[in-house]
Formats: structure tokens, C-alpha cells, sequence
């Protein structure tokens, strides 16, 4: 085929034999950023909404934005017609329904949301709540691809946060909420069953971690999966006794909770869960790496993992939003 | 790496792009643990850095790029104002020679590739 149709935002770009999604749409004066033109800075990625891309396009991606389609256009070669995109699409949402509320912690909420629309999500990803009066916040979902329409979240409520001060006081079983289409690229894909998991949480990072764990599990992963989940002191963990039954169940599952300001009772280590973890499982190479919580420990975390032989492409992260400037 | 005959090229004799894909994870590593430097690294996107960097090693090893002494000006702007330096420019030369040995690339090759990198040193300074 001597020329395909690129379809990017309602503009259609011809890209002929031999040319590049790039070079077709730079000579057609799409501003589209891009830097080095041979596949290392991942500048001009983009996103395909139909067609899979080829897969020569995909080359350095992580895998799951190759799962998403992203591709890079300085490497593509389109085989056929593509609609692309360069960024986000315009959300969606789905109507949501309160129906169940309950404190995990002091500062925790658990709040389970009844979806109109069953939505299709990976473990590990978040959606945005949306109030009726426009206010947004991202939450990580934190239960497995089992129950697709029922979705369950961590909500910490933050010092002066208007959102989650508004979910403790106000929001009642009963009540709706939009749901957005799930996004996020730290989730867990049921391949390599055999890979080593290191998966490190503070605070409501383990809603995510939990999703991914539980998941991981129901899809029957294999190698082994250690969980650490730290907090300042004992009151800013919770599920401490579903994670040692999970334990207790699964061999491969290991839970080490932590807690670093206060003194740890026993069965509780004393430390960052960061540097627990990092100590107690000191070569990480050919492992993958999950962190959630604070944007300190994940960034920390996410060097420390590397330089203790994780792939980059093998480290997933996702660092929340906090309202306290201080480490866990 | 890769037997040289005299028609190869500098960047085919070192090995190509797996050499360079080889060469990001040893070179970076190096760096993030050096002490001496890696403060120029907090904050910095790892992802994207490695990317940076591959895109940088693939120019020294005499790849095709778009090397612009400009952006490499831009992109350390930041960092001079921190205080990068000589010292710092040398200490990243040594983690280059230092990852090439451990690939056992052949001196010779080495020298060029050094000589390549030494020459962005006063963009990179901003002089």
C-alpha cells in the first residue's frame, strides 16, 4: 500500500511510502513535539484510537502504554489508515452510586461506589470523582477486575483537602457521584506469572497496591509478592489483618507492615517501608517494582530500585497528591 | 561487541543500537549512585532521563542524532545555575570510559568515543 490516511483531532494528514507518521505530519504542518527523530526521547509519542499500532513502532515503550496503543511517530511506518491522538481525550463519566461507607482508620475512608456503566480497568489504575458542582480528585481504585461495576476506594482525609473533608462529613450511602473512564499507567498485566513482585505503599497507596495484589493472586501469579505498607504509626495502617490472612492463605504472598515515627509493636517493623524493603530484598534485579503514597518515598523508592538492578521499564509508580510536606 | 573491519563505522564497530541500549543501563546507574553528582539528577524524570541519555550516548558513539549545541546548552542551563562544573563534566567523562570498559569495548574505540563526548564539554558548561 503506497499511502495511508492519518485521521489526527478531525485533520487528515496523507503519509506516503516510506514516510514516517512524523515526517507526514511535520511536512503537513501538524504541531507535534518531537526531538530526536530515531526513537530514544519518546517526545513525539502518540496514542492510536483504532488500529493497533505496528509493532516497530512500539520499540523502548513500557508495556503498558504499548497495551494502550501509544506508539512512537518518528518510528512508524503505518501499515493502514490510523486516527491518532497526541493527548488525552475528553473524559467520560459514568454515574456513580454511594452504597457502602466505613472508616479504615481514623483518617481513612472506604467508600464503595456502584457504577451505572461496568467499567474497563486494569488493577492499579484510578478514575476521577467528580461532584455535582464540578470538583475533581483522582482516586486509585483499590479492588481487582472481579467486580467490574463496584469499585472501591481510600479516601485519607487531607488538612484543608475540600474533596475528602467533603467525603468524610457529608457524602451518604445513597448518594451519586461521576465516575471518569479509569486511567493510569501503573497497573498490573497477568503476564511473566513467574516475576518477582515488590510492591511498596504509604498511607491510602496501599488502595491500589491492594487491587493489584489481589489480582495478581486471583489471576494465579506465581512468583513471589512482597508487600510493604508504612505509616508514621500504627493508626495510618489498616488492613492489617486482611493482609496477614492473605498471608496466611497464599505462599508467595509476604506483608511486612511498617511504621516509622512511632515504636512498632510487635509484627510490625520499624522504619520507612522504602528502606525496609529495600534492605530486606537488597537485589532487585529482574523484579517489578510497584510504589504508591508519597511523591518523597516514591521518587526515593523508584532510585533506589533501579540502582538496585530493577529495570526502568519494569517500575511502576504513582505518586499522590499530599497535603503534609513531610515524608510519610 | 562486534569483530571491526575498516569500512565500519564508529557506532557499527562499537555494536549499534544494542550496545547503546546496554551501554544507558551501566551509565546511568553509575551516575545515580555518584555522589559527587547525582544531586543534578533529584527531580528529574527517570524515565525520560534515561531516554535523554540514550539519545546522548548514541550521538557519542557516532549515531545518527540531531545533536544541536544549543539544546544541550538549554537542557543544563538549569544546572549550571546549581553549580555544574568542571569537576562534574569530568566525573561523568569517567562513568563513560568506566561503562565502555565494562562492555570491553577496545581502547581505540573508547578514545573516539571520548573525544566525541569531550566536545560538547563548553555547551554543556554554558561558554
Amino acid at each position: 500500500m503506497a499511502l495511508t490516511k492519518i485521521l489526527l483531532d478531525e485533520h487528515e494528514t496523507v503519509c506516503h511510502e516510506g514516510e514516517t507518521v512524523l515526517e507526514a505530519l511535520l511536512r503537513d504542518n501538524v504541531d507535534i513535539p518531537f526531538s530526536c527523530k530515531q526513537g530514544a526521547c519518546q517526545s513525539c509519542m502518540v496514542r492510536s484510537l483504532d488500529v493497533p499500532p505496528p509493532a516497530h513502532a512500539q520499540k523502548g515503550l513500557k508495556d503498558v502504554l504499548c497495551k494502550q496503543n501509544h506508539f512512537l511517530a518518528c518510528l512508524c511506518y503505518p501499515e493502514q489508515d490510523m486516527s491518532i491522538t497526541l493527548g488525552h481525550q475528553p473524559e467520560y463519566f459514568t454515574e456513580g452510586t454511594v452504597i457502602a461507607k466505613e472508616l479504615l482508620n481514623p483518617e481513612t475512608v472506604l467508600l464503595t461506589i456502584q457504577c451505572k456503566d461496568a467499567l474497563d480497568y486494569y488493577a492499579g489504575q484510578f478514575v476521577n470523582l467528580k461532584r455535582a458542582d464540578g470538583l475533581i480528585r483522582s482516586y486509585s481504585i483499590s479492588n481487582s477486575r472481579r467486580h467490574a461495576e463496584k469499585l472501591t476506594f481510600h479516601i485519607r482525609r487531607l488538612a484543608g483537602g475540600k474533596f475528602s473533608e467533603w467525603v468524610h462529613q457529608e457524602l451518604n450511602i445513597g448518594d451519586t457521584i461521576a465516575v471518569s473512564d479509569p486511567q493510569g499507567l501503573c497497573y498490573y498485566l497477568p503476564d511473566k506469572m513467574e516475576q518477582s513482585l515488590l510492591l511498596i505503599g504509604t498511607g491510602s497507596g496501599l488502595a491500589p497496591l491492594a487491587g493489584i495484589i489481589h489480582e495478581a493472586l486471583e489471576e494465579g501469579h506465581s512468583g513471589p509478592i512482597h508487600l510493604y505498607h508504612g505509616s508514621r504509626d500504627v493508626d495510618g495502617l489498616y488492613w492489617i489483618d486482611e493482609m496477614r490472612e492473605l498471608a496466611d492463605k497464599y505462599e508467595n504472598f509476604h506483608y511486612t507492615p511498617c511504621v516509622s515515627r512511632s515504636d512498632a509493636p510487635e509484627g510490625v517493623a520499624q522504619g520507612r517501608a522504602n528502606d525496609i524493603a529495600m534492605v530486606n530484598i537488597p537485589d532487585l534485579k529482574g523484579w517489578r517494582v510497584y510504589l504508591c503514597g508519597h511523591p518523597d518515598m516514591v521518587n526515593q523508592a523508584k532510585r533506589m530500585a533501579y540502582l538496585n538492578g530493577a529495570s526502568l521499564q519494569d517500575i511502576y509508580s504513582d505518586a499522590f497528591h499530599v497535603a503534609s510536606p513531610t515524608l510519610d | 561487541m562486534s569483530e571491526a573491519t575498516p569500512n565500519q563505522s564508529l557506532f557499527e564497530q562499537i555494536g549499534g543500537e544494542a550496545a547503546v541500549n546496554a551501554a544507558v543501563d551501566i551509565f546511568y546507574r553509575k551516575v545515580l549512585a555518584d555522589h559527587r553528582i547525582n544531586r543534578f539528577f533529584d527531580n528529574v524524570d527517570m524515565e525520560q532521563q534515561a531516554a535523554k541519555q540514550k539519545a546522548f550516548l548514541t550521538m557519542a558513539f557516532g549515531g545518527p542524532n540531531n545533536y544541536t549545541g544549543a539544546d544541550m546548552r538549554n537542557a543544563h542551563s538549569r544546572l549550571v545555575k546549581m553549580g555544574l562544573d568542571d569537576s562534574h563534566f569530568d566525573a561523568v567523562m569517567e562513568h563513560l570510559g568506566g561503562t565502555l570498559k565494562e562492555l570491553n569495548v577496545p581502547d581505540n574505540l573508547i578514545t573516539q568515543v571520548a573525544s566525541i563526548a569531550e566536545s560538547t564539554r563548553n555547551d554543556v558548561l554554558g561558554r
